[in-house]
């Protein structure tokens, strides 16, 4: 293969048109129009400027003015990987299923890797993502090699399962576009659990399509901790019929630039949604949640609640919108977004935005910023506590609150380990 | 001993202590009275080490050792300990982690051992079973949903475990009704002996039944204007501040 020189959307396009007719999937018909017609979204869009509106308070610049090559072919073999948190996992290499490092034998539901079921997926892929409005699913969508192929029957409870993705440092800038499944049928239960690891120079754009059928429940977890030199740009589009929930809880701690973006629609009446998380970034790193949550039928139930820690010259942003439809009577939204500000450097935008058709609904939001408060810190450090310690505790309790609303053991701990491990990073870095 | 000599400070550059000169000994308690807006807090907080409360002038030596240079933590490591009027509330941090932080950081700056959660957790319950104190006050957050007398409480359970050799108490008679006093007053006189003073800041004469003062100072726009024994105590519920006012 060439070497390739163009830069940024350029680059991904020219990838394409040189990868189409050897991408998994490239002898499908459907696959391959939905690839073109992604290719067609991106090339007129091109990465998202600030001149966005979703995409104002967010600067793509680096990721479009990079160039980034593909990974390198995979190679089986050892690789170290997180603890585990379940005992099974998918685990995906640069954005490849790697099943000799998996363990997923034994399970009564499909969990496989996208690329080798693609198939059975025609019904579920592109359903939900929208790569004519957001042009990094259209960039996800024209090149995703692979990704987690979930399929629940009805009734089936999973339990827990871990998705683990790591990214390795192949000494040049690199960028993989996983796309990953995920559907649970009506009752059925899981709890997934993710970790996102990874070094180098490298742009991880994972986009998921997530569809929880009627009375049923998927807790989603999401770890977002990569090293400082990279780009996580996820999308997640989640789409929850009568009676069923989604749950999902990120914390964001690590990556260069992290961009959490959830989509919601709750389709039938009695779904419910709840997003929550915490972000945090340090010296030189910018974090992202942007939600759309769309109340598309009467009875439902959203939660988000989201705290951000910022501490040296690093920014934050938090947008979140609900829609409330004509049809979404008895809605109960709340959104609540608070911000920590451990430096006079760091910078948080919040833009709540609520959009409410129908009349009987309840829905409120609030946002707030400060410092750490004076009198606590004060009154830690006359029983004695110095004044580093103090702030690190008053750091934990901010953040271990938001954690408090997950209910799974497993997963709170999980959580509760990453928050503490990025904390623990800037008292080694301070 | 504490010797603080002609102090002034101010607060959002207003004076608020105009000169204040006192000694509590070694083994003594010492109470401060006066009215509102007197002073009583300010000096607490100069002595504590409070941001925005500012030192004009004079001095506070603890020991001999200059206290208004140090970091508050420092403060309390020399074996300072204030019992704040209005407790802070800590959500998210649990009492015993908080309670085993502050043990443990003392222990270590007079570089003893820390105690790990199961020997900390003996000493506590001990310590609270004193104060008739429900254990579930250690799970909860620091202060978080206590009531008023829960809230005192809690400040003498931190002393106790803390066991300075100095504790000021600020109005920590305000708020409680007379079994909760007497708990407090309880926990404060199971701590007096050779090595242990204490500075008992309060409105009324009332805390002073349970904890009989060595000596009384009267507090006054910023100056104490009469010191006397404990029978001035009695003498001000009587009178009020305003015929010590007048004569001073």
């Amino acid at each position: 293969m060439t070497a390739q020189v163009a830069t940024g959307a350029a680059g991904f396009l020219a990838r394409y048109e040189g990868l189409k007719d050897h991408l998994p999937g490239a002898r499908k018909p459907w696959l391959n129009t939905l690839r073109a017609d992604a290719a067609v979204h991106f090339a007129a869009r091109g990465f998202p400027t600030r001149r966005v509106e979703q995409w104002k308070y967010t600067d793509l610049g680096p990721v479009a003015q990079a160039t980034f090559a593909e990974p390198l072919t995979m190679v089986e073999g050892a690789l170290a990987l997180p603890p585990p948190n379940a005992a099974s996992r998918a685990v995906f290499v640069d954005g490849r299923f790697r099943p000799d490092l998996s363990t997923l034998g034994g399970l009564p539901f499909r969990a496989t890797g996208l690329a080798q079921d693609l198939n059975d997926a025609e019904p579920w892929l592109g359903a939900l993502a929208k790569p004519e409005a957001e042009p990094l699913a259209a960039l996800n969508t024209m090149l995703f090699e692979d990704g987690l192929f979930l399929d629940l029957p009805d009734g089936v409870d999973a339990g827990l399962l871990e998705l683990v993705s790591i990214a390795v440092d192949p000494g040049r800038p690199f960028a993989f576009h996983p796309r990953h499944l995920i559907r649970l049928g009506a009752g059925a239960k899981l709890t997934l659990i993710e970790t996102a690891t990874g070094r180098g120079q490298c742009l991880h754009n994972p986009v998921f399509e997530i569809e929880v059928a009627e009375g049923a429940t998927l807790t989603h977890g999401r770890m977002l901790q990569e090293e400082a030199t990279v780009f996580h740009l996820s999308t997640i589009y989640a789409t929850i019929a009568a009676g069923g929930t989604y749950d999902n809880f990120t914390v964001a701690a690590g990556p260069r630039l992290t961009r959490n973006e959830i989509h919601a629609v709750l389709t039938g009446p009695k779904a419910a949604c709840h997003m929550n998380g915490a972000q945090m970034a340090a010296d030189g790193q910018h974090v992202d949640t942007t939600t759309a949550l769309d109340h598309a039928a009467p009875d439902c139930a959203s939660r988000q609640t989201y705290k951000t820690v910022l501490a040296g010259r690093s920014r934050g942003v938090f947008q979140g919108k609900i829609l409330v439809r004509q049809v979404a009577q008895k809605t109960d939204g709340y959104q609540m977004n608070q911000a920590l500000l451990l430096s006079e450097e760091a910078e948080i935008d919040s833009k709540p935005q609520l959009e409410i058709y129908a009349d009987d609904v309840k829905c409120s939001h609030g946002a707030t910023v400060g410092a750490l408060d004076a009198d606590s810190l004060f009154y830690l450090r006359t029983r004695g506590i110095p004044e580093s310690q103090a702030k690190a505790m008053l750091v934990e309790a901010f953040l271990h609150e938001a954690v408090e609303t997950v209910t799974d053991d497993t997963l709170r701990t999980a959580l509760t380990r990453a928050l503490d491990n990025w904390w623990a990073r800037q008292g080694a870095a301070a | 001993m504490l010797r603080i000599e002609g102090l002034t400070a101010e607060v959002e550059g207003k004076e608020i202590l105009k000169g204040i000169d006192l000694e509590v000994p070694k083994g003594e308690v010492h109470a401060i009275m006066g009215p509102n807006g007197s002073g009583k807090s300010t000096l607490s907080y100069v002595l504590a080490g409070r941001e925005g409360y500012d030192v004009t002038g004079g001095s506070a030596t603890f020991n001999g050792v200059d206290i208004l240079a140090m970091e508050p933590e420092e403060r309390a490591a020399s074996g300072l300990f204030l019992a704040f009027q209005y407790p802070v509330e800590l959500p998210g941090v649990g009492n015993a982690t908080f309670l085993r932080t502050a043990l443990n950081a003392l222990r270590r700056a007079k570089g003893e051992g820390e105690l790990d959660a199961m020997q900390f957790l003996k000493v506590a319950r001990e310590r609270m079973r004193a104060l008739s104190m429900p254990e579930d006050m250690l799970k909860r957050g620091v202060n978080v949903g206590f009531s008023g007398g829960e809230k005192k409480r809690n400040e003498i359970l931190q002393m106790a475990l803390l066991q300075p050799s100095l504790a000021i108490l600020d109005e920590t008679d305000s708020g409680l009704d007379i079994d909760a006093l007497k708990i407090v007053a309880d926990g404060v006189n199971a701590m007096r002996g050779p090595d242990f003073s204490a500075l008992v800041i309060t409105h009324y004469q009332r805390l002073l039944d349970y904890i009989v003062p060595d000596r009384v100072h009267v507090l006054i726009n910023g100056r104490i204007v009469k010191s006397g024994g404990p029978d001035l105590a009695k003498e001000l519920e009587a009178q009020g501040y305003g015929a010590i006012q007048a004569a001073a």
